[in-house]
């Protein structure tokens, strides 16, 4: 299988900003490439350097099998973009919207009208197809822009943020189609800030932090790289708190943190269900009260932040 | 497809789009519509009362005529602006589309305006007594020059568009470099009355020689005791305002294409 989008030493500063510090990436054909990171992580340029709106200081880039560099217009023939900001013309209908983008891929005019009817159903903008966009709420426009990528059916999509900004339905809603391009055969490359976001929807994510890639991997991976599981407790009693961390500190591989306003404490455990129970008995027979327990494989924002010494939506 | 001819079609589709976005925008429709009817009427009256009654109003009608024409090119200078400003722009680039296609449709978009503006103001002209009183090629003649330079003030609109760093800075400095070119013309007064040096402005401005040409392609003749301008650039006026409007196009095309490609990338 060969790569569909493929980037090597990407360097592209800013005055004395780094804004990417040599990428390299590289996204199966037919997968989903989740590129994660905190605003100014350089996310955002790298989209733009692959979607030849930008020209690195170093480095090259290849989609499609193209060069991104000196072949920019097939470059362009084979991506569809959604940027960060919803790329719609708000005095255009949506209908005309998609009409229009569809007209500049060089679609003649009866092919970009079904293309546009195709995408207005499929991204349930009927009852407001023939209303400008500037009456669209966030979630509309954004639909309205992520049909505007999939206009030319293109073999790559990237997607910056494309959830950003959107209400819990409306991030579903871009989920469920993101879902279906991969399932078409189409390989996504997309951009986010969230981390249960690159966990759903990317086979493979890259940790990206001030220009550098910092980790890569699936999921999975990331997880297992940063450690064990964690033990959660939470009891009833302040009071009871520095006996419990005690306890933990005792049956744990680390150090236990204490989250006093939740009354609960949490450590790495590197022996899972048995370290659970053998810190439960102990603190039975200390006579603390235990209100919830639970055992749970490291989060994305637990990578994060073991990697970067930071969250990921600091910043 | 060749460069030129895709960058005409995909040209053709921005144009589209954007007289779509202009009748939709109530602002920019009594911009384009009320003004040239102001134009005509205020300076008719005001100046025309003044300054020699009807035969000056006639004389003055080419003089508006340009200006107008010029002044639109402040259309030019805030259409681009605010595109660049919105998102829309990337997604343009990021599509295999010419790279030609937005400023020729912005410029082409604002041809049809122009266009439009003519005609209101040819037939407030000729309720306030304006008449063509040559052929009808000669007549034909003008207003082709007309918008051949409406073209051309419309590109150094497109460089200015795309320099404004919001569209704030560009609304005032789309209009600020017309003033000073439009008044030292032949527009309101004979050029031949100005100072020294203003005199030698007006009569080498390309306004003089545009306006100097509609006037004689109209037949619009000077009231008595209007010097008209002098020299070389009034007796060749067609030839002059042709060239010039070449040249003009000759070099801001490239450049705000130049232009274009830089800002676009930032």
């Amino acid at each position: 299988m060969t790569a569909a989008v493929r980037a090597e030493g990407l360097v592209k500063t800013y005055g004395s900003t780094r804004a990417l510090d040599g990428v390299d990436l590289e996204i199966p054909t037919g997968t989903v490439l989740g590129l994660l990171g905190p605003n100014g992580a350089g996310k955002t340029t790298a989209v733009r350097i692959l979607t030849t709106l930008l020209r690195p200081d170093a480095g090259r880039a290849w989609v499609a099998g193209h060069d991104v560099l000196a072949d920019p217009d097939a470059v362009r023939r084979a991506i569809g973009l959604s940027g960060q900001y919803a790329a719609v013309d708000e005095q255009l209908t949506g209908f005309e919207n998609l009409y229009l983008v569809g007209r500049l891929y060089g679609k003649n005019k009866t092919d970009a009208r079904a293309r546009a009817t195709e995408l207005i159903n499929r991204f349930r903008l009927d009852d407001a197809a023939g209303r400008p966009a500037k009456t669209y709420s966030g979630g509309m426009r954004r639909r309205l822009d992520l049909a505007g990528a999939l206009v030319a059916e293109p073999a790559v999509v990237l997607l910056d943020e494309p959830t950003t900004g959107l209400d819990p339905r409306g991030r579903l809603d871009t989920w469920a189609v993101i879902g279906e391009l991969v399932a078409d055969g189409a390989t996504v490359l997309l951009t986010t800030q969230y981390l249960e976001e690159a966990d759903q929807l990317a086979d493979t994510i890259l940790v990206i932090d001030h220009g550098r890639v910092i980790a890569s991997g699936t999921a999975d991976q990331l997880k297992t790289e940063v450690g064990g599981e964690r033990l959660e407790i939470v009891v009833g009693e302040p009071a009871e708190l520095p006996l419990t961390a005690r306890v933990l500190a005792d049956v744990g591989a680390g150090e236990p943190s204490v989250d006093e306003q939740h009354r609960r404490v949490r450590v790495l455990v590197d022996a899972g269900t048995k370290s659970l129970i053998e810190a439960l008995r102990r603190l039975d027979g200390e006579g603390v009260a235990v209100l919830d327990v639970s055992l749970h494989r490291p989060t994305l924002d637990d990578v994060f932040l073991s990697l970067t010494g930071h969250a990921a939506e600091e910043e | 497809m060749t460069v030129l001819t895709q960058g005409i079609r995909d040209g053709g589709i921005i144009a589209w789009r954007n007289l779509l976005n202009a009748r939709r925008n109530i602002d920019w429709l009594f911009a384009a519509v009320v003004q040239p009817i102001m134009f005509v009427l205020l300076f008719a009256y005001v100046f025309g009362g003044a300054l020699g009654g009807g035969e000056y109003r006639e004389f003055l009608i080419a003089g508006i005529f340009v200006q107008t024409i010029a002044f639109n090119s402040a259309f030019t200078v805030i259409g681009l602006c605010n595109d660049l400003q919105k998102g829309i722009i990337d997604r343009f680039r990021s599509l295999p589309m010419s790279r030609l296609a937005v400023l020729l449709g912005r410029t082409t978009s604002d041809l049809v305006v122009s266009s439009l503006a003519l005609l209101i103001m040819s037939l407030c002209g000729l309720l306030v007594g304006w008449r063509i009183r040559g052929s009808l090629l000669d007549a034909v003649l003008a207003y082709l020059l007309l918008l051949l330079f409406g073209f051309a003030m419309s590109w150094i609109g497109a460089l200015i568009g795309l320099s404004a760093p919001s569209v704030e800075v560009a609304q005032s400095a789309g209009l600020m470099w017309l003033f000073p070119l439009s008044f030292i013309s032949s527009a309101f007064v004979g050029a031949g009355t100005m100072p020294g040096p203003l005199k030698t402005i007006a009569e080498w401005n390309p306004f003089t020689a545009v306006i100097q040409s509609v006037r004689d392609l109209f037949g619009n003749e000077a009231p008595p005791g209007m010097a008209p301008p002098e020299g070389w650039p009034a007796d060749n006026a067609v030839l002059y305002a042709l060239v010039s409007s070449l040249v003009i196009l000759a070099v801001f095309v490239p450049w705000s294409v130049a232009k274009y490609r830089r800002v676009a990338s930032k």
